[in-house]
């Protein structure tokens, strides 16, 4: 069956940067999920016998979980016609020429880079700025840093992997992650030695030949003590995929007095599923951040977590999540204080327009005996119109009498006065939703890379096109 | 063109989708270069009357004609009154977090230039930003802050005025630019607009307001006084002396003369 069936079958809106692929004859696996698929995963990847053994293990661990009815609505999720496995050779065969007008036309207009726009629509095999990564590769094999495919990871450097690898989202831990753990494919593995400091971010986009982001991605990020660096995947460009669900596992260790920062910015289409488990445990005097910029997709739920285990340890999430017609953001994040004089920050930024929904979930959770520990969490929704919602869960679990928990939620309406006001200085109501939403945002945007922020507001700008009417 | 740079001709106004006018008739006329200051008591439809110039959605005009520069303006959208030249000073600005006044002005003053023009160059538009907050005896760090959010009464006030600068309008409404502040604070505002005054002879400025206090630093030409939605009366700068003496009830009566006019 073509693919646009699949796609037909959930349901989908109409979408800015929605496409179809007409005729686009790839090859592909068997539908479904199986045993015997997973042998296939691993016996391609020509991995260890452990690794075969861990994937069996997450699929039984799989099949025996319930899907979550907590979150959003996953009823038309049907996981018997997914493709769970593309060779990245098979990903590589589409041609330019087979990229819908729409989305060229957005990379035109948001500025993206001849050469990204092809790895950002899957034709791409190679980044042309080939020369550049060289030479930052060399600087970074010099300092012992390890920045690969996790598939490299894996082979080049089994013994960090396997000490780390799924101790922090253990297979079990939720039903996605148990899939996850059992046909993961595609993603980064990355080590930076003690005390090592990186200034430039090691971006996602620079590791050369690396396979697309793939569905079931999965990264592992060790961060030895009082090393440094920052970690950027993502794009605010709508993500050229043919597939319909996405679900990765990121887990990122931060050792005493290290500190790390992890920005991610993904628009999914909106036929994706997309949901992620994100989580680091932070140890002794360090400190770890998420920065996550959710667009488009039908479903998303993501809720980056820091597990503060050592004392005096830092996270936090920073997130913004958009979500436009028909389409549910579920975000958040997650933080647990299990040592003394533990701190954390979550501020959650959400936008809903159209009938867009957006709900912020969040788990605040306080160990006896994390005394002295502090906890700030601020939500804030915007709601463009009368039909978008928005809605606030947050858990909080305070096992500890002698700490500091506050949780402020705002919502606000683009409102009439706003609009006029702005109106009456020139601008079109168009500009003046853009620029209320903007502004919305600035507490977070002005966290990202530059062109990064950038490439955001644009994206906004677009987004409100043809909103007034 | 027209003698007249506005003219409010028999307006009726209400609250959109509420049965009773708030303007009933009201009828004014600005030439270039005038100051016409517009006065009377609470709820009389000053502020309204400054929102129906502007054109604020929220209400609903059911009779008469508001021209500027003799071009019916009704039918126009606020932005497109604004490009067209009338500015209204907020009584009670909005405000708009995460947008700093100096990204908002250059977005204001690229959304009245033509396509020809294209957008004013950042170092031009940051040139005529500091002349303009230089004039108006304001620190240029206040172009860093965010438009309105935590400001106090006189700052919201004084970026008022620093947009009308910046945006050079032919008419300027100030609706209760005076209320809510205190004695420096009005003196630098009325300052300020009589600056722009200086720059620009032909402006003309329509001063709504509810105490006399400011007109001791703003000199209009005529006053008018606005009771239950309709001009009650109007004369020159004299008027607000007696108003102030007398308060507005005399005015109720259309045959009572005002004290020392026999």
């Amino acid at each position: 069956m073509p693919k646009n069936e699949t796609v037909d079958q959930l349901g989908l809106d109409e979408y800015k940067y929605d496409f179809r692929t007409e005729d686009a004859p790839v090859y592909k696996a068997e539908k479904g999920l199986s045993e015997e698929v997973v042998r296939q995963i691993s016996a391609h990847k020509d991995e260890p016998e452990w690794m075969l053994e861990f994937r069996l293990r997450a699929l039984e661990i799989f099949y025996s979980k319930p899907m979550p009815d907590w979150g959003g609505d996953l009823d038309t999720l049907n996981l018997d016609e997914i493709y769970f496995y593309l060779k990245p050779q098979d990903q590589m065969e589409r041609s330019w020429d087979d990229v819908p007008e729409n989305i060229k036309e957005t990379f035109e207009r948001l500025g993206i880079p001849e050469a990204e726009r092809k790895i950002l629509a899957g034709v791409g095999a190679q980044f042309e700025s080939e020369m550049v990564y060289h030479s930052l590769k060399e600087e970074w094999e010099e300092q012992g840093i390890i920045f690969e495919s996790i598939e490299d990871g894996l082979r080049k450097h089994p013994e960090i992997f396997r000490e780390y690898f799924a101790t922090i989202v253990p297979p079990a831990d939720n039903k996605f992650a148990a899939l996850n753990s059992a046909v993961w494919s595609g993603g980064s593995f990355v080590y930076i030695p003690k005390g090592v400091k990186v200034d430039i971010p090691l971006q996602a986009y620079f590791r050369v030949n690396a396979e697309q982001m793939g569905q079931f991605e999965r990264t592992l990020i060790i961060v030895e003590d009082g090393a440094e660096a920052q970690y950027i995947e993502g794009c605010t460009a709508p993500v050229y995929t043919t597939e319909s669900f996405h679900s990765g596992v990121i887990e990122i260790i931060v050792k005493p007095q290290a500190r790390f920062r992890y920005t991610t910015i993904q628009n999914w289409s909106n036929n994706m599923y997309n949901l992620v488990t994100q989580r680091s445990m932070v140890h002794e005097d360090a400190s770890m951040e998420w920065v996550d910029g959710n667009l488009g997709s039908k479903l998303t739920m993501k809720y980056p977590s820091c597990f503060l285990v050592g004392d005096r340890a830092h996270g936090e999430i920073l997130s913004i999540a958009y979500a436009g017609d028909g389409q549910h953001q579920d975000t958040g994040g997650k933080v647990v204080h299990a040592a003394p004089e533990t701190t954390s920050l979550i501020v959650s930024k959400s936008i809903s327009k159209g009938t867009g929904r957006s709900s912020y979930r969040g788990l605040c959770k306080v160990y006896e005996g994390a005394v002295g520990s502090k906890s700030n969490v601020e939500c804030d929704a915007l709601l463009m119109n009368e039909t978008s919602r928005t809605d606030t869960y947050p858990y909080i679990e305070i096992d500890e009498n002698q700490s500091s928990i506050g949780h402020e939620a705002s919502v606000s309406k683009v409102g009439e006065e706003q609009l006029f006001y702005l109106m009456s200085r020139g601008m079109s109501e168009e500009q003046a939703m853009t620029m209320i939403v903007r502004g919305f945002i600035e507490p977070i945007a002005k966290e990202l890379p530059l062109e990064y922020a950038i490439e955001l507001n644009r994206l906004i700008e677009l987004e409100m096109e043809g909103s007034v009417g | 063109m027209s003698e007249y740079l506005l003219e409010v001709k028999g307006v009726h106004a209400r609250v959109e989708e509420e049965g009773t006018d708030i303007l009933k008739g009201v009828d004014l006329v600005v030439r270039p270069g005038e100051m016409h200051a517009l006065m009377g008591p609470n709820g009389s439809g000053k502020s309204t009357l400054a929102k129906v110039i502007a054109g604020h959605p929220g209400y609903e005009v059911t009779g008469g004609e508001i021209l500027l520069d003799g071009e019916d303006i009704l039918e126009l959208e606020p932005d497109e009154r604004s490009r067209a030249g009338i500015f209204l000073a907020f009584q009670y600005p909005a405000e708009i977090p995460g947008v700093s006044i100096s990204n908002f002005l250059r977005t204001a003053v690229n959304a009245r230039r033509s396509e020809d023009e294209g957008d004013i160059g950042v170092l031009d538009f940051q040139m005529a930003l500091n002349q303009k907050l230089e004039l108006l005896r304001v620190d240029k760090s206040f172009a860093a802050r965010h438009v309105n959010d935590g400001f106090s009464g006189g700052e919201k006030k004084r970026n008022e005025i620093l947009q009308m600068a910046m945006l050079a309008p032919s008419m300027a409404v100030l609706d209760e630019t005076d209320s809510g502040l205190d004695i420096d604070a009005l003196r630098i505002v009325a300052d300020g607009v009589n600056t722009l005054l200086e720059a620009d002879r032909s402006m003309g400025v329509l001063l709504i307001t509810h105490y006399k206090r400011i007109l001791e630093y703003l000199k209009p030409d005529f006053v008018h006084v606005m009771l239950d939605g309709k001009i009650a009366h109007s004369g020159g700068p004299e008027l607000a002396d007696q108003l102030e003496e007398m308060g507005y009830d005399w005015l109720h009566e259309p045959e009572a003369a005002p004290v020392g006019q026999p």
